[in-house]
């Protein structure tokens, strides 16, 4: 069953995860998207201010869209997102590491402009194993409403 | 990087552009945000972005990439002149991001950023901290992306 904007009342909305990310893919991410030598190369990042080999913010914060994919947009009448209303990098993401996902749902409102659709604003906070939090992000996806619902 | 002294506020410079292919667009789509409208051309014209639709994360990505090669080109520069450079400091986030209008297969965005504040820390006097609105513009001048991000820029002889 598809998850409409029904679905996602304001409340807690679950836990996603684990992810595991590699060094292979903080790397190559990197290559692609931030190369700075913190993200690439063990030496460098040993002296740098994150003090060892860390992932790119932006590759965390792209991971963390896949953990809300795999969760739940994949299977929600997503119609896409028109921004991040913020986003907050705690600790760096390191190799190895073993991501959880906890997702929060802070405000579902119907759309003015388009009835058949809702706005749902989530927070989404990625956790590594010891349950620190690296990543907090807020940000509204708009989602269609059930058949039928606020068709003119 | 350049020194928080160097900086003007208003300041706007463009950093680089990027073409979007199809291909790109799937590529990351694939790894990092399997969404239908990014995967397909079909999906795409059936959604509300009217065409196959980069991921507004990967307009994000980058417009990261080239903001860093643009600092590196400028490093390689003033190093060339026998200039000092500076590193930052991570980044703790951004705001304001917004996805204003569909990247599709084909556009090309040009990337730029405009200073928006300038402040020195008071807890830490070798740091300024700094407000950089980024955005992206298509081959149309059409807004397409920005966001409003925070950066610690080291300051000119603070030992750093």
């Amino acid at each position: 069953m598809t998850l409409t904007f029904e679905d996602f009342p304001p409340g807690p909305f679950g836990s996603f995860g684990p992810r595991h990310v590699t060094r292979e893919e903080i790397v190559t991410f990197a290559a692609e998207y931030d190369p700075q030598p913190m993200h690439l190369d063990e030496k460098a990042a040993n002296e740098s201010m994150l003090q060892g080999l860390s992932g790119s913010g932006w590759h965390l914060a792209s991971v963390m869209m896949r953990m809300m994919f795999d969760g739940f947009i994949g299977r929600a009448a997503s119609l896409g997102s028109p921004g991040v209303n913020e986003l907050r990098w705690l600790a760096p993401l390191r190799p190895g590491d073993d991501l959880m996902l906890d997702v929060e749902v802070t405000e579902a409102r119907l759309s003015k402009s388009r009835p058949d659709t809702g706005i749902v604003t989530f927070k989404a906070i990625a956790r590594n194993a010891a349950g620190q939090a690296l990543c907090e992000m807020v940000s509204p996806i708009i989602i269609g409403r059930r058949d039928g619902a606020g068709a003119s | 990087m350049r020194f928080f002294e160097d900086m003007t506020v208003g300041e706007r410079s463009e950093f680089g552009s990027f073409t979007f292919t199809a291909d790109e667009i799937k590529r990351f789509a694939r790894q990092y945000d399997p969404q239908r409208f990014h995967l397909s051309e079909e999906e795409g014209r059936n959604s509300l972005f009217g065409g196959l639709a980069a991921s507004g994360w990967h307009v994000a990505c980058v417009c990261m990439r080239l903001l860093v090669l643009d600092t590196q080109r400028g490093d390689q520069e003033a190093i060339a002149r026998g200039e000092k450079v500076g590193v930052g400091g991570p980044s703790p986030g951004f705001r304001e991001l917004r996805w204003i209008k569909p990247v599709l297969a084909g556009d090309t965005i040009t990337y730029a950023r405009v200073i928006e504040t300038a402040r020195t820390s008071d807890s830490r006097p070798e740091w300024g901290i700094v407000q950089l609105r980024n955005t992206g513009t298509n081959q149309r001048g059409e807004l397409v992306f920005s966001f409003l991000a925070t950066g610690f820029i080291p300051r000119r002889g603070a030992g750093g």
